[in-house]
C-alpha cells in the first residue's frame, strides 16, 4: 500500500466510524450534515476448481466495506461512494473512489455531472458496442458483485434535451482505460504464453490530461416505445492490444460509430446494434502491432418464459476489415479468424417471493470453440443480509482465444454482504 | 281544506318521481358501468398523483420484510394511457433503483418498462408480458398496482348490499392468467373495489385484497376543492403460501402538474427531487 492509499483508507475508515456512531447514539455526524449515508460490509471468497501454476489458489479472497454519502442542496447534487477492503490475492490493503461527483441542473433543457462516475450506454447485455466507457472484467471473472463489471471514469458529463433527440455528451480529460487482465488476479494469454502472476502485464498507458483525451457522444430518440440511438467516440481500444516499438503492450487510437434500436417486440423486447470500430493508427490493417478495424454487430431478444423467469438471447458478431493485410502482416500462430461469432444467453429466475435469484450468464463462441459460463444464486436472508455464490466457469479448445486463455482460472465463491 | 291533500298529493308524485328516477339511474348502471367507475376511482381520480408507498410482507413464518418508495402516476388521457414512476427507497439492495411504466390500454399492446440500476448507471427495458407476477416480491401483483385493463375481462353484476355492489369477472382469454373468475364488492358511494378475491375453479379464493383504510382527500381540481376518496391501506392475502402483505399509502398529493418528460430516461437516470424524497 502507498502512502496515498494509506491516507485515503485511514480517512475512509474515520468515515465509516463516524457513519456508524448513529447505531448507538441516534443522530451520526453525517445526520446532522445533512448526508443521507449507506454502504455495505462484505466477506468473499472464492478458489480455483484446477490446479493453475501461474496463481493463487484462491481466486477472491476479501473483506470489504463500501461507504455512500449523497447530499442535495437547492444547486447541486453531491455524491461519494468508496470502497476499501484487505485483499487476500494481492495480499494488500486496498482503496477505491467508486463515485466522487456533483450534478447541476442549470437550465430546464441541460443536465452537468462532473466527477468520478459510472457511465453505461447502448443496448446490450453483458456485451458492449459502442459503450467505450471502462470495465472491469478482472473483478466480474473471480467473482465479485455485478455492479463492478463497471469501473468508474473520470469525466464531465452534459446532456442536452431537445424536442429533436437528446444529446449526451462526455469527455474524459485523461483517456480511462479498462481495468484489464493484467495477470495479477487472473493467468492469460500474453501473445507467446499464458502468464500470471509473476509476470504481469504492464502496459504504457497514454496519461495526458487534456491530450490522451476521450469524447463520446450520444443521439437518443424514443418514437412510440421504441429507442433509437447514433453514437460515436474518439479516443483508445480500451485494452493494451497494441505494442510500441520496443515491444511493450500498449493502446492505440480509436474512433467509433454505432447505432442501436430497442424495443417491444412480440411478447419480449428486441434490440439490435451496430458499430464501426476505427483503429487510427492502423487504418490500412498493415501494421500487425496495431489491431485492424472492426465492424461489431448485435441483435437480441429477451422475454419471460414462465411467470417471473427471463430469458436473454443475443448473437454477437466482430469482423475484423483488411484481413488480407492482417493474416499477410501477422507471423505468428495464433492469429485470429476474420469473424468471431458469440452466443449470449442470459436466464434470470426468481423464487421464494423474489427473495432467492438463480441466474446464468453463458457466451458461446463457435469461431473460437471457446465459452464462459456464469451462474449464481443470491439469496435475501432479511432486507440487510444477503447470502451469494456462484462460479466463472472457462471452457476452451486454444490457450490464446478470449475464453480459451482463461481455462485455468475457473472458480467458484461465496459471498455474505450487510447492507446499511 | 283542499290545500291539504293537495300538497300530499304533490309531494306523494314528486316523491314518486324522484324514486323513478333513482330507481332508473341504478338501473342504468351496469356491470361495466360500475367497472368503469371503479376503474376511475381506483386508478384515475385526477390529473397526477405522488404518493409514499410502503410494503410490509410477512409470510407464513412470521419474517417480515419491508420496501419504501416514492410513486408518481399521470395520466396521458382519462381511462387510457398512464406513466407510473416507482423510486426504491429501501431496502438497501435496492435503494435508488427507478421503476418506471408507460400503460397502454389498446387491446393486445403491452406496457413499455423500465428497471434503472444506478450502480451500473444502467437502463434495462423489461418484457412485460406477463403482468400477473409479484410486485417488488409482494403479495402485489404488478397488475393490482398498474390496474387490469377491463376490456381484459366480462364482467356481471351478481349481487348487491346497501353499500355495495358485488361482481364476478371472467377473463377472456383464461389461459394468460392464473385465475378463473374473481369478485369485486364495489363501494356504492366511492366506487371504490373494497373487496378482491380470486378463485382458481371452485368456490374458495386463493388470494384476496381487502381495502382497510379510505381517506378522503382535498385536492384543487380545476380551480376548485373537491374531494377524492382514496384508498390508503389495503391487504394482500397469497391463501397458499399464507403470505401477507400490507401496502400503506401516505403523503398524497394530486393535480400538481407532473410534467410527460419526468417519465422519460432523463429522469430515470436522475429522479427528480420530489421522488428521492
Amino acid at each position: 500500500m502507498n502512502g496515498k492509499t494509506a491516507c485515503s483508507v485511514l480517512a475512509w475508515v474515520l468515515l465509516t466510524w463516524a457513519g456508524a456512531t448513529d447505531l448507538h447514539a441516534g443522530e451520526s455526524v453525517f445526520d446532522q450534515l445533512g448526508l443521507d449515508t449507506h454502504g455495505y460490509a462484505e466477506l468473499r471468497g472464492g478458489v480455483r476448481l484446477q490446479n493453475n501454476p501461474e496463481e493463487s489458489d484462491a481466486s477472491v479472497l476479501e473483506a470489504r466495506t463500501q461507504l455512500e454519502l449523497s447530499k442535495s442542496t437547492d444547486w447541486l447534487d453531491l455524491k461519494y461512494k468508496g470502497d476499501v477492503w484487505a485483499d487476500g490475492v494481492s495480499e494488500q490493503g486496498e482503496y477505491d473512489t467508486r463515485e466522487l461527483w456533483a450534478f447541476a441542473r442549470p437550465l430546464d433543457m441541460l443536465d452537468v455531472k462532473i466527477g468520478r462516475q459510472i457511465l453505461t450506454w447502448g443496448t446490450g447485455d453483458l456485451v458492449f458496442l459502442n459503450d467505450l466507457f471502462p470495465k472491469d472484467w478482472r473483478s466480474f471473472f473471480i467473482g465479485r458483485d455485478a455492479e463492478y463489471l463497471k469501473a468508474p471514469s473520470d469525466a464531465a458529463k452534459i446532456s442536452l434535451f431537445t424536442e429533436i433527440c437528446d444529446m449526451d455528451l462526455v469527455y474524459t480529460p485523461r483517456f480511462d482505460p479498462d481495468r484489464f487482465i493484467t495477470g495479477e488476479y487472473i493467468s492469460h494469454w500474453n501473445g507467446e504464453r499464458v502468464t500470471g502472476q509473476d509476470d504481469t502485464l504492464d502496459a504504457r498507458t497514454p496519461d495526458g490530461w487534456f491530450e490522451d483525451d476521450e469524447i463520446a457522444l450520444r443521439l437518443s430518440r424514443t418514437v412510440s416505445g421504441y429507442e433509437l440511438a447514433a453514437y460515436g467516440y474518439d479516443g483508445f481500444w480500451k485494452t493494451p492490444n497494441s505494442r510500441t516499438d520496443d515491444g511493450q503492450a500498449t493502446f492505440s487510437r480509436l474512433r467509433t460509430l454505432g447505432a442501436s434500436l430497442r424495443g417491444q417486440m412480440g411478447q419480449g423486447i428486441g434490440n439490435a446494434e451496430f458499430a464501426w470500430y476505427h483503429s487510427l493508427d492502423d487504418s490500412d490493417g498493415r501494421d500487425a502491432d496495431i489491431p485492424n478495424s472492426e465492424l461489431r454487430y448485435l441483435v437480441g431478444y429477451s422475454r419471460e418464459v414462465v411467470p417471473d423467469c427471463t430469458a436473454t438471447l443475443q448473437y454477437y458478431v466482430e469482423q475484423m476489415l483488411d484481413y488480407a493485410d492482417y493474416r499477410g502482416s501477422s507471423s505468428d500462430d495464433s492469429v485470429r479468424d476474420e469473424w468471431r461469432h458469440v452466443l449470449t444467453l442470459q436466464l434470470v429466475q426468481l423464487l421464494m417471493n423474489q427473495n432467492l435469484e438463480l441466474a446464468l450468464s453463458a457466451y458461446y463462441c463457435p469461431s473460437d470453440q471457446d465459452a464462459y459460463l456464469r451462474p449464481t444464486a443470491q439469496y435475501k436472508c432479511t432486507d440487510h443480509l444477503t447470502l451469494e455464490g456462484g462460479a466463472n466457469i472457462f471452457l476452451g479448445e486454444h490457450r490464446s482465444t478470449f475464453f480459451g486463455q482463461f481455462e485455468n482460472n475457473t472458480n467458484l465463491y461465496l459471498a455474505v454482504r450487510y447492507s446499511f | 281544506m283542499h290545500t291539504f291533500p293537495k300538497f300530499i298529493a304533490l309531494t306523494i308524485m314528486l316523491a314518486a318521481s324522484v324514486l323513478a328516477g333513482l330507481a332508473a339511474g341504478a338501473e342504468e348502471l351496469d356491470a361495466d358501468a360500475i367497472v368503469r367507475k371503479a376503474n376511475h376511482a381506483s386508478l384515475y381520480q385526477g390529473q397526477d398523483a405522488t404518493g409514499h408507498i410502503e410494503l410490509t410482507i410477512t409470510d407464513n413464518q412470521g419474517r417480515v420484510r419491508e420496501r419504501k418508495m416514492t410513486m408518481m402516476r399521470r395520466d396521458e388521457n382519462d381511462n387510457a394511457e398512464q406513466q407510473y414512476y416507482v423510486y426504491f427507497l429501501e431496502p438497501a439492495d435496492v435503494r435508488k433503483m427507478v421503476f418506471m411504466v408507460h400503460k397502454h390500454t389498446a387491446p393486445g399492446q403491452d406496457d413499455d418498462r423500465w428497471l434503472y440500476m444506478p450502480s451500473l448507471d444502467l437502463v434495462k427495458r423489461i418484457a412485460a408480458s406477463d403482468k400477473r407476477t409479484s410486485f417488488a416480491g409482494s403479495d402485489f401483483l404488478y397488475e393490482d398496482i398498474s390496474g387490469r385493463a377491463i376490456t381484459e375481462d366480462t364482467h356481471e353484476l351478481i349481487g348487491e348490499t346497501d353499500t355495495e355492489y358485488i361482481l364476478e369477472s371472467t377473463p377472456k382469454r383464461p389461459e394468460s392468467v392464473e385465475f378463473s373468475h374473481y369478485h369485486a364488492h364495489v363501494d356504492k358511494t366511492t366506487f371504490l373495489p373494497m373487496h378482491l378475491r380470486f378463485f382458481k375453479n371452485g368456490d374458495r379464493p386463493y388470494r384476496t385484497i381487502d381495502v382497510t383504510k379510505v381517506e378522503s382527500i382535498q385536492v384543487e381540481e380545476n380551480g376548485q376543492t373537491v374531494v377524492y376518496p382514496t384508498v390508503t391501506e389495503s391487504v394482500a392475502r397469497d391463501l397458499e403460501s399464507g403470505s401477507v402483505t400490507v401496502m400503506s399509502f401516505s403523503r398524497i398529493g394530486y393535480n400538481q402538474g407532473l410534467a410527460a418528460d419526468l417519465f422519460t430516461e432523463r429522469y430515470l437516470r436522475k429522479p427528480p427531487r420530489e421522488a428521492s424524497r
